[in-house]
């Protein structure tokens, strides 16, 4: 081991990682998808075993759309960065956890980033439904499964049928409350997704 | 291939860091590939594969790699590619791959549910 590190290229010195066993061999993939500032940074950290820690993905030109950011937080950016941390699930398997944005251009790197993903969080900040839609339609489009789950900064004014309605959820969906900050509550909204690939999963065993 | 001294200021880092080549084989690594070294780095070798090196001799995923470089995902690729082809490095490819039937086996979601409980 080096007693003095002196990288090279600016790096800064490695920071105190926490390493995974030897014997993982197999990682997976959960992606938790919100609008800007709904909280996804928030729950990557309550379930992760490692601080949050970002990255980025170069756009080419092509669908390279105008952040909507509400004045909830000034971005703007011609790369897609996301968040992502990880939990050790046994000795040969990890699950990586991505918190990733919601807008348009984003799902342009769907397929290049997040192929083989088993399933999908919809972080929804109440205040703020209609970013919801999109990620929601796009989500369906590429057929992967996914729940909904409401992040509660605050008492939610509304019911979550109400909120079903608004949307325009199938029932078919899991919709559940959490308040990312926990990580109980977080974990649990992990929970309800892994059933529900598991009801899904075994529907699909069963069936001719 | 020539190496070439990586000044960690020069603005065309990018470019600089992976021979101005500007795809890997996208298919070569998912985001959550497990690296392990299978060697030391040796003197002269480029830094960033040097660093990879280091930092892989217990697993990690690409996608860590790539945060830990403060390189984009896309460019790290490219200098795995160049380990992986020299066998400094094994991958580890993730058994959910792509093409597959969407839903993973419940034996696998088992398996989470276990983990996740265990939190």
């Amino acid at each position: 081991m080096d007693s003095r590190i002196s990288e090279v290229a600016g790096q800064a010195p490695p920071r105190s990682r926490t390493p995974l066993a030897s014997t993982v061999n197999d990682a997976l993939k959960i992606v938790i998808v919100g609008g800007f500032g709904v909280g996804k940074t928030t729950m990557v950290r309550a379930v992760s075993e490692i601080r949050p820690l970002s990255t980025e993905e170069t756009m080419t030109g092509a669908g390279i759309g105008i952040d909507d950011t509400g004045g909830v937080r000034e971005k703007s950016t011609t790369t897609v960065a996301f968040d992502f941390g990880r939990i050790s699930l046994n000795e040969q398997k990890v699950l990586y956890l991505f918190g990733a944005p919601g807008q348009q251009r984003f799902w342009f790197l769907w397929d290049r980033l997040f192929a083989g993903t088993l399933g999908a969080v919809v972080l929804v900040d109440t205040r703020r439904v209609a970013d919801s839609w999109y990620a929601i339609d796009r989500l369906e489009h590429h057929g992967m499964p996914f729940v909904v789950a409401r992040n509660n900064f605050d008492e939610p004014e509304h019911t979550l049928p109400q909120l079903r309605e608004a949307l325009s959820l199938s029932d078919d969906v899991p919709l559940v409350d959490c308040d990312a900050r926990h990580r109980a509550s977080s974990k649990s909204v992990l929970i309800a997704l892994v059933n529900h690939l598991y009801a899904l999963s075994t529907a699909q065993e069963t069936s001719p | 291939m020539i190496r070439e001294a990586i000044d960690g200021e020069n603005p065309d880092r990018l470019y600089t860091v992976t021979g101005g080549r500007s795809r890997a084989d996208e298919n070569a690594f998912d985001l959550v590939t497990l690296i392990v070294s299978e060697s030391d780095p040796t003197p002269g070798m480029q830094s960033e594969h040097a660093a990879i090196l280091r930092m892989c001799r217990s697993p990690v995923a690409v996608v860590e790699v790539a945060a830990e470089l403060k390189l984009p995902v896309s460019v790290v690729k490219i200098l795995l590619c160049d380990l992986l082809d020299t066998g400094r490095i094994a991958a580890r490819h993730p058994s959910a791959s792509v093409g597959r039937t969407p839903l993973p086996h419940p034996e696998i979601l088992k398996q989470v549910l276990v983990g996740l409980k265990n939190l």
